[in-house]
């Protein structure tokens, strides 16, 4: 299978190891066959081993190593925070983040949240159940 | 009296007259502070590193103005006088001396105080309870006593733990608050909840038994009103918050999946 995803100046990646972890950086410059020079709008530019980062679909049109305020209005027009929070694989790490800071009481009420709509589901599929028969 | 150059000087050099004092128009800040008034002064003497000054030892003495002051003093540093000592009463050699030593027991100074609350438990936590009859129940928090043991309440009603005392290590506190501010419990401590002292009676046989038994197993009626007037304050505040009632009268068990250690609480 061919590659899509290539490593190129403007890749969004996301950091999946380090102090960084979770954080979505832009590829702002290839350093060497490991590393790459990275930039977040948060973050001081760093250069990063490519092991630590996930690519994703997602890119944007910048010249190599951008000043910041560029950087940031070039993330603007790629309207990148949007494209990754619609996309599955951001929505999931939503999520996933949410569940992670439930309180107890939180975690009670999504319980009795997800009781009533499987006794409302149930009951819907008991009234096709007899409409069928 | 010949100064160094003032430029170098770390303040106005000292008066020669009072005439000059009254017209220097820096007098306002000089002076004598009462000994409220002094900030605490920084030193005049950075730090190149630590414990490395960038000034030495004639050069401090210098920027301190100690020669100005022992000018002004006429060449010797201000001494106050020394508070003339009370001649102590002379003591008289004891009668009698122990054979052998006897060792003094070490000074004490502890205090005793409560036990230190956790900073996530304030009055109206909601509190899991970890250990013995109520394990796993979320109970409300009111104080803590002076034992250090803290104040607890169900309310009874909504999962049948009264006004209890519980130590603070059995014990996990939730981020969840409840209102607790109509409630009154300046009356309780620990006291309140000490084991009644019985009255010595006298022997009997048979009879004397079955009476005791009876009279311990009731729950004196004073007690069960205090229950009730601390709970109904909060039993309010509780409703008034959607799914808090049922919440409160839920136990807490750890299901599959679920590692304490990541849990928010």
């Amino acid at each position: 299978m061919p590659f899509k995803r290539y490593v190129e100046v403007g890749r969004v990646a996301l950091v999946n190891y380090g102090k960084d972890y979770g954080k979505l950086v832009v590829i702002v410059d290839v350093i060497d066959q490991n590393r790459a020079l990275v930039d977040a709008p948060d973050m001081v530019r760093g250069q990063i081993n490519f092991k630590r980062l996930t690519l994703t679909d997602i890119k944007i049109d910048i010249k190599r190593v951008p000043n910041k305020k560029t950087l940031i209005a070039a993330l603007e027009a790629g309207d990148v925070k949007n494209k990754w929070e619609n996309s599955s694989w951001g929505r999931k790490l939503i999520v996933q983040k949410k569940r992670a800071s439930l309180n107890d009481f939180d975690r009670f009420k999504i319980m009795l949240a997800k009781i009533k709509k499987a006794g409302v589901v149930r009951q819907e599929l008991a009234k096709l159940k007899k409409e069928a028969a | 009296m010949t100064y160094r150059s003032s430029r170098f000087l770390p303040f106005p050099p000292p008066f020669e007259s009072a005439e000059q004092e009254d017209h220097c128009q820096y007098s306002e800040g000089r002076r004598p502070m009462a000994p409220k008034d002094r900030k605490p002064h920084v030193s005049r003497n950075p730090d190149l590193i630590r414990g490395v000054g960038k000034y030495s030892r004639s050069k401090m003495y210098h920027k301190r103005g100690l020669w100005a002051i022992k000018a002004k003093n006429g060449g010797a540093f201000p001494k106050h006088e020394k508070k003339a000592v009370a001649a102590a009463p002379a003591e008289k050699p004891p009668k009698f001396y122990p054979a052998d030593d006897v060792k003094k027991p070490l000074v004490n100074k502890r205090k005793a105080r409560p036990t230190k609350l956790r900073a996530s438990i304030t009055p109206g936590t909601v509190l899991i309870i970890l250990a013995g009859r109520f394990k796993g129940k979320r109970v409300v928090f009111l104080k803590q006593l002076t034992s250090g043991l803290l104040l607890v309440t169900g309310p009874f009603k909504i999962n049948g733990v009264p006004l209890r005392r519980v130590n603070q290590a059995y014990v996990i506190a939730t981020s969840t608050k409840v209102d607790i501010s109509g409630v009154n419990v300046e009356k309780f401590d620990d006291k309140y909840f000490g084991k009644k002292v019985e009255k010595k009676k006298k022997k009997g046989e048979g009879e004397f038994f079955e009476a005791e038994k009876e009279e311990k197993n009731t729950l004196p009626q004073d007690k069960k009103d205090d229950q009730k007037t601390v709970d109904a304050a909060l039993i309010a505040s509780i409703e008034a918050v959607p799914d808090l009632k049922s919440y409160l009268g839920a136990r807490f068990s750890l299901k599959a999946g679920m590692k304490p250690h990541e849990l928010v609480f």
